[in-house]
């Protein structure tokens, strides 16, 4: 599984990197930037779960 | 002088935002509102609705095509006499709509990024401090007023470069501009004069003496190879005090208003530090102080309802994040809620630009409070007084500290 950030949906609420900040990082403007690439561990990925299920633009997704 | 107003008998047809049930306890009218409407009407204001729901909110905040952000709070002015300077609009971008409200908005943001806000937790830890010293002694702290009512004004004070020695004259322009909302138009144009003088001064002092400040950032900053016109710069500062202070202001007495009749919550904190971040965002969800406003761009049907050209729209973010379609057991206030998408700052592109700042405001100022009085309560009820307006939160919270 892979954590990914929909760039047209981030609005920079800034909860991901809050939750995550191992996972997530922001840019210039405060948007959301993913920081690990590849396949997540166990752990990473139960803080990417949590951090999608609290991004109020949906923008966070955790895929295969 | 504000209006006189006739009170409601039903909020599903005429409701009013400013009736003193609403201003006292909204929440079980908005609940009423859910299983009844869900979009309430109003002929008040020249017309306006209040969708109940999330996901009415939501469409809504997200709809920029149906709705227009020109004017952001409800009033009784008419859009056309209220000759909106286009395409700015009077405090950019809160006032903007695509596509220049891309631009300013993307002007600003840098400034209010975590990169650029997370270095003043010091600063703001230290004023909370001496805020604290200030009232210390007594058994009774005056919450809002003495303290949370002057965290806000002098962070937005210190990044816009005025001097410290203005801090109690920025204090009074802060409540001019916030209080004003509710005077008539000319009246609201009369007492903005002086403010209009101050902000020329600081501008020129600025120009005269530049330095790392957000006024300075102002000046200096360009679109499409241009400085920014003056009612840009002076419409932004504005944008700056109106957002950024009465709204933190009040996310920070509903807290301490919570806390103070909550003592488990209290000690939770106390005990568990960690635990305030996600506090925080249940804080935010359960107390969200900002509802915003709309104006309907066309003759439509929306949500199940006809809506008219110029007619408002009062968006409640604080009602959406009580939607128990959306959260889960929604009327409670669960201070470890892990899974919180609750929409304080607004959704879509005019997601709350101060929203880190406001956080780090919020948990400092929290922090500060628990870490001088771990137990308190409310020293009267009876005494604790709310906003009124498109901003919720205490204006009066006498806590028994000692």
């Amino acid at each position: 599984m892979r954590v990914v950030i929909d760039a047209d949906l981030c609005q920079g609420q800034g909860r991901c990197f809050s939750i995550a900040p191992s996972l997530f990082g922001f840019d210039e403007l405060g948007n959301g930037v993913v920081l690990v690439t590849g396949e997540l561990t166990e752990g990473e990925l139960e803080l990417a779960r949590l951090a999608e299920a609290n991004c109020p633009e949906h923008a966070v997704g955790v895929i295969e | 002088m504000t209006i006189e107003k006739t009170p409601v008998t039903d909020f599903a047809t005429d409701f009013d935002h400013t009736d003193p049930a609403w201003v006292a306890d909204p929440y079980p009218i908005w609940e009423d509102l859910r299983a009844r409407c869900p979009v309430a009407h109003t002929e008040r204001y020249g017309g306006a609705w209040f969708p109940a729901t999330h996901a009415g909110v939501t469409q809504i905040a997200k709809d920029t095509e149906n709705f227009t952000s020109r004017t952001v709070i409800m009033n009784d002015g008419r859009p056309d006499e209220l000759a909106l300077p286009s395409p700015i609009g009077v405090a950019p971008p809160i006032t903007s709509d695509p596509p220049f409200h891309q631009i300013a908005r993307k002007l600003i943001l840098p400034a209010f990024s975590p990169g650029a806000i997370n270095p003043l937790e010091p600063q703001v830890r230290a004023l909370c401090g001496t805020l604290l010293d200030r009232v210390a002694g007594g058994d009774v702290v005056e919450a809002s007023w003495d303290y949370a009512r002057l965290i806000p004004p002098s962070v937005i004070r210190q990044m816009l470069g005025f001097p410290e020695a203005d801090t109690n004259v920025f204090i009074d322009i802060v409540h001019t501009v916030t209080e004003s909302v509710d005077l008539p138009m000319d009246e609201r144009i009369a007492a903005f004069a002086p403010i209009e003088e101050y902000f020329v001064r600081q501008i020129e002092d600025h120009q005269a003496n530049p330095r790392d400040d957000l006024t300075t950032f102002l000046l200096n900053a360009e679109i499409d190879g241009e400085k920014l016109a003056v009612e840009h710069v002076f419409g932004t500062m504005i944008l700056i005090l109106v957002a950024g202070i009465d709204t933190t202001w009040s996310a920070i007495g509903s807290s301490l208003w919570h806390l103070a009749r909550n003592p488990s919550d209290l000690e939770r904190l106390a005990s568990e530090p960690d635990l305030m971040p996600v506090a925080i965002e249940e804080f935010l969800r359960f107390y969200a102080p900002v509802t915003m406003a709309r104006l309907v761009k066309h003759d439509m049907e929306y949500l199940g309802v006809t809506m008219r050209e110029y007619d408002w729209i009062l968006l409640g973010f604080p009602a959406a994040n009580r939607d128990p379609a959306a959260f889960v057991d929604a009327d409670r206030f669960i201070i470890d809620r892990a899974e919180n998408r609750h929409v304080a700052f607004g959704l879509g592109i005019h997601r709350c630009a101060g929203s880190n700042l406001a956080r780090l405001e919020l948990r400092v100022a929290l922090e500060e409070f628990i870490a001088r009085y771990p137990r308190f309560t409310l020293a009267d009820p009876d005494q604790v007084t709310w906003s009124q307006g498109q901003i919720r939160g205490p204006r009066r919270l006498p806590i028994r500290v000692g």
